[in-house]
């Protein structure tokens, strides 16, 4: 095993590169280092002095990817791509446009995404596999049938109305948490309790209908039959036979999210005033800080790496038959 | 069973007893007076040298005091001392050195010297660069960087001290306006008026190179801490310290305006130990431990906490020498309670939390429920909150009334046009003049105040916006290429008179009378969003009732503005919001030496005419009085009649508070003025226990709903477990 993770994170190598490079592409097709000292230094009265200074202080008075001016190694190390870029795989983010440390941001946020992410992500596995189960057990039902209807219904909303409307019913309308906000600690949970119940709701149909479809395919298998055969009650049947063989479609969508999970959710963040990072990127993407926007996407390179490795392990956690040999 | 019924039901009475549940703050916070406001982006800078937007002027005009500041109830806007001890004492001085007198025409003046006398006995805020120790020494001015490796914020730095302000402390700020580091965005203009600044600029240029080069060769080029210039070794030969308590600063020729830069952060002290302190190796390193981050000032609040990702919270300086509140205000002030605490010492309140709301909606519902003390009106809530009368009057919605909410307005000290390229073949220059007036009549400003802005809104006459002096009221206000005075009123002409002028420039019925072709124009744009398509369609509506094809040429913010740099642009929209309530600070938006493709000023419209621009001059150098406004009046009359821009509109501001806070008087021009605002702390506790009782029962309702649905359910489970098995259905 040790040897398959190896190669695996060799083969990340070049993943990355390859992302740090397209990143790098995209948004200096979009931006120019002329721009993003515009964005940083304001609107009124900017000099062109002023704009060189601010390019020369944060390194983006060099070439972009090729320095014909310079001689040897220095024609590719004394660029903005290779200046910017390289530190990134010693997870040395540097610093924002803004002058303050993106490692430091991002070990600050990441708890506040954590605190969100976290209880949706377990509240969720729990309430949409049981959900599941349970349109499964009473498979061509009425239950099952408006059980489905009502997941495509659900799938169909847009998340905003969830989240606008949790906000209105719940902190407004009957007043019983706040509307947005965030304290750190165990006082968090009053501000993060909403947004959980919105997220699980707000991914009740997509999953169950999901997990619902898997569970559905593994009840009609002949072990299934067989089990019931020998008198074991549906109850044990659907937990202890069906849950667990249905379980390696689940992880292959479970286990490579759960990295992730630190990157936070852009829109949830905003609405709940939730200072993680989520917000961090939308807003390093609006004042074009290349800076933060590259660490974030590299970060998130990385972490779906670690979570495709992380879901290849758990097949053999789950399957005897799987093996890395 | 019963026992925990009976319990559940005595806490859900109880808890619809006044127990509040969603208030965002700690308990502990219930009854203290603190001001609870927000912000929406994260300030860049707190730094008084580079901080150049309101946003964070919100928070560093409470921390700061330069020397002169406005009036907080006086309209017009009137410049006061703040630390000062007395407005500054001007002298003019010609070529020679002779002093002139008060009245000297500005073509003789040489100089002007600011002599500006402080008041004794200011004290700074606690802060560890003053800390010293039983010796005498600076505690932490001399730190290496292992003292500093495990340090993270300023709490770190356990012991703090003070020292008085003097005129050294001013002096080193505005030499730090050249300091190569900071990147001031006034250095440029500021060192075109400063005597020696442009000089000591490019002396701090070469030194700053010196020693980031040595510094760089010793730990490497991406070291964030190059050492610590002290700014004191460089003479700044137009700014001198004349007693402990008295600076002068020398200013090239006669510019009145001079006194209202006095007014800004940017000429606000910063004490040498304080750069000092934040310069030591370490300090930046992924710290944030900068001036920047953590300012220090003089001011009546300073900054407790800075997690711009969250909130930011200022407490009382205890240092701070008190203010005593205006005796005097504008007409109708007294009637509208707001001199009754005349002569009373401010600060009144004790803590101001900003917190961070990045959406408009849950700020919204939040200053509804009382935990915002103020708040602005969008778009979005305005028919919730704002009627507008047949007469045009706002007033307050019947539900805001309730609520004892407040509305104070006032019209923005901005100006909103859409302009012409001056130097484009077919709208620009003295040619195209009777296009753009055509174009001028044709635009109905007023319509798009009334569908875009909600009614918030003064259609334009000029370049000048109402409150700045200059601007005419009545019929001397109008714009007579646009505008006829009938009844008492402005009316637009008919849009027969466009389309005369455009016929008599070339183009009738909107076609080329020489080729025929059909006249088409582009306006530049940044595309938002499908919201904008509205405005772009009304755009091209206005052009139409000329028979002009108006091609919208969309592109994002970057591109935009790298147009206008190059001009290449026929039409935009843009606005401009007032450093100062001065004509000259809109007029200089038209002065040719600004045009932005030439210069890269701030005469976008690339406007040039030598006529203004003269007028221009002069107009710098008077006083506000007769000759002033009839200079200004043939410099507007010149605007309107060369049409390069189309005076759209100045903006209404709506600001909404809740009855428990009071004081409150909207000022366009200056943000220092929560320190004379006090809140009912006792009303507000009230209030917001009254307006956010919790509601248990649907969530009870919903509990026993789902309880309720799990017998069937567990019915039909029994009901399965039980079945026998079906017979397989036959095959054929």
């Amino acid at each position: 095993m040790f040897a398959y993770i190896i190669r695996r994170l060799a083969y990340a190598i070049p993943i990355l590169i390859g992302v740090n490079i397209l990143t790098f592409a995209l948004f200096f097709v979009v931006n120019t280092p002329d721009d993003m000292a515009r964005m940083q230094l304001g609107a009124k009265r900017v000099t062109p002095e002023a704009i060189e200074k601010w390019k020369l202080e944060h390194g983006y008075d060099r070439p972009l990817l090729f320095n014909s001016e310079a001689a040897g190694i220095e024609r590719i190390a004394s660029t903005i791509f290779f200046e910017k870029s390289v530190k990134l795989f010693a997870l040395d983010f540097g610093n924002a446009d803004d002058g303050r440390s993106i490692g430091h941001e991002i070990r600050t946020r990441m708890w506040a995404s954590l605190a969100l992410a976290i209880p949706v992500f377990l509240v969720g596995l729990a309430v949409h596999v049981t959900f599941a189960l349970i349109l499964a057990f009473f498979r061509g039902s009425y239950l099952d049938f408006w059980g489905v209807v009502v997941c495509v219904a659900m799938m169909s909303i847009s998340s905003l109305f969830y989240i606008i409307g949790g906000q209105y019913l719940v902190s407004k309308l009957l007043a019983l948490v706040p509307i947005s906000g965030y304290a750190a600690g165990m006082d968090a949970w009053k501000f993060v309790i909403l947004p959980v119940v919105i997220g699980v709701i707000h991914n009740i149909g997509s999953s169950t209908r999901w997990y619902r479809t898997v569970f559905l395919e593994e009840i009609f298998k002949d072990y299934v039959r067989t089990a019931r055969a020998k008198g074991l009650s549906e109850r044990v049947i659907m937990f202890r036979h069906v849950l667990k063989n249905g379980m390696i479609p689940i992880l292959t969508g479970v286990v490579v999210v759960i990295p992730s999970l630190f990157l936070g959710s852009l829109v949830t963040e905003s609405f709940f005033g939730i200072p993680g990072l989520g917000t961090y990127t939308i807003e390093a993407i609006n004042s074009q800080d290349f800076g933060v926007v590259r660490s974030m996407v590299f970060l998130g390179s990385v972490l779906y790496i670690v979570g495709l490795i992380a879901t290849d392990i758990s097949y053999t956690l789950v399957d005897p038959r799987v093996r890395f040999d | 069973m019963r026992k925990a019924t009976v319990l559940l039901l005595a806490f859900l009475a109880l808890a619809g007893c006044g127990r509040v549940w969603n208030d965002p703050y700690p308990a502990i916070e219930r009854d203290a007076n603190i001001l609870y406001s927000s912000f929406t982006e994260r300030p860049k800078t707190l730094d008084p040298a580079k901080s150049y937007t309101s946003d964070e002027w919100d928070f560093i005009s409470q921390i700061y005091e330069p020397p002169l500041q406005y009036h907080y109830l006086k309209r017009p806007y009137e410049l006061i001392p703040q630390s000062a001890a007395a407005m500054p004492v001007v002298r003019y001085i010609d070529a020679n050195g002779v002093a002139l007198k008060a009245d000297a025409a500005a073509r003789d003046v040489a100089y002007s010297d600011y002599e500006i006398r402080i008041r004794p006995g200011i004290q700074f805020q606690p802060h560890p660069a003053f800390a010293k120790g039983a010796d005498g020494q600076p505690l932490y001015l001399g730190l290496t960087e292992d003292d500093i490796k495990r340090r993270f914020i300023l709490a770190d730095f356990p012991q703090t001290g003070t020292r008085e302000l003097i005129a050294e402390d001013y002096v080193y700020q505005i030499k730090r306006l050249a300091h190569p580091r900071l990147s001031s965005p006034v250095f440029s203009h500021i060192a075109d008026y400063v005597v020696g600044l442009k000089e000591l600029g490019a002396l701090l240029q070469e030194a700053n190179k010196n020693i980031v080069a040595a510094h760089q060769a010793k730990f490497g080029a991406s070291d964030q801490g190059p050492p610590w210039i002290d700014l004191r070794e460089f003479a700044l030969r137009g700014v001198t310290v004349v007693d402990r308590y008295t600076y002068r600063i020398r200013v090239k020729g006669k510019y009145p305006q001079f006194l209202f830069w006095l007014a800004m952060p940017f000429f606000a002290p910063v004490p040498v130990e304080a750069e000092q302190f934040y310069t030591q190796r370490g300090m930046n390193d992924g710290r944030n431990l900068t001036l920047e981050w953590y300012p220090v000032g003089t001011g009546p609040y300073m900054l407790a906490e800075n997690n711009p990702n969250a909130r930011m919270v200022l407490t009382r300086n205890p240092h701070f020498r008190g203010e005593a509140y205006p005796a005097e205000g504008a007409p109708g002030d007294r009637e509208e309670g707001l001199l009754v605490e005349a002569g009373k010492i401010a600060p009144f309140i004790d803590r101001i939390v900003y917190a961070r709301e990045r959406e408009s909606i849950p700020y919204w519902n939040k200053f509804l429920q009382g935990y915002y003390d103020r708040s602005g009106v969008d778009s979005d809530q305005f028919d919730q909150a704002v009627k507008i009368s047949f007469e045009g009057e706002a007033a307050l919605s019947e539900d805001m009334e309730r609520r004892g909410i407040q509305l104070r307005t006032s019209v923005g000290t901005s100006t909103f046009y859409m302009s012409f390229n001056y130097l484009d073949p077919v709208v620009g220059g003295p040619s195209a003049r009777k296009l753009r007036q055509a174009i001028s009549i044709a635009m109905d400003w007023e319509e798009f105040i009334t569908i875009f802005q909600n009614g918030r809104g003064l259609p334009g006459m000029g370049p000048i916006p109402p409150g700045i002096f200059g601007h005419l009221e009545g019929e001397a206000s109008i714009n007579p290429i646009v505008y006829d005075w009938v009844d008492g009123k402005p009316r637009r002409k008919p849009i027969e008179a466009a389309k005369r002028l455009l016929a008599e420039a070339g183009y009738p019925s909107g076609r080329d009378a020489k080729t025929g072709a059909p006249l088409v124009l582009y306006l530049d744009t940044v595309q938002r969003g499908p919201g904008d398509k509205a405005r772009l369609d009304w755009y091209r509506r206005q052009f139409a009732k000329l028979d002009i094809q108006l091609e919208i040429r969309a592109t994002d913010w970057n591109r935009f503005q790298e147009k206008l740099r190059k001009g290449n642009t026929q039409l935009f929209f843009i606005g401009w919001n007032a450093d100062y309530p001065d004509p000259e600070n809109f007029l200089f938006l038209l002065h040719g030496d600004q045009g932005q493709s030439k210069f890269s000023g701030e005469n976008r419209a690339n406007y040039s005419n030598a006529e203004f621009d003269s007028l221009f001059d002069r107009m710098k150098g008077l006083p506000n009085g007769p000759d002033r406004q009839a200079v200004i009046s043939r410099m507007v009359r010149i605007a309107q009649d060369d049409a390069p821009w189309l005076f759209a509109y100045h903006p209404k501001d709506y600001r909404l508070m809740h009855a428990w806070l009071k004081n409150v008087k909207p000022n366009q021009m200056a943000r220092n003025g929560i320190k004379f605002q006090r809140i009912d702390v006792a009303e507000r506790a009230a209030k917001r226990e009254a307006w956010n009782g919790p509601v248990w029962w649907p969530v009870i309702a919903l509990i026993v709903l789902l309880g309720a649905s799990a017998i069937p359910a567990y019915a039909g489970y029994r009901r399965r477990e039980r079945m026998a098995a079906r017979r397989a259905p036959v095959r054929a």
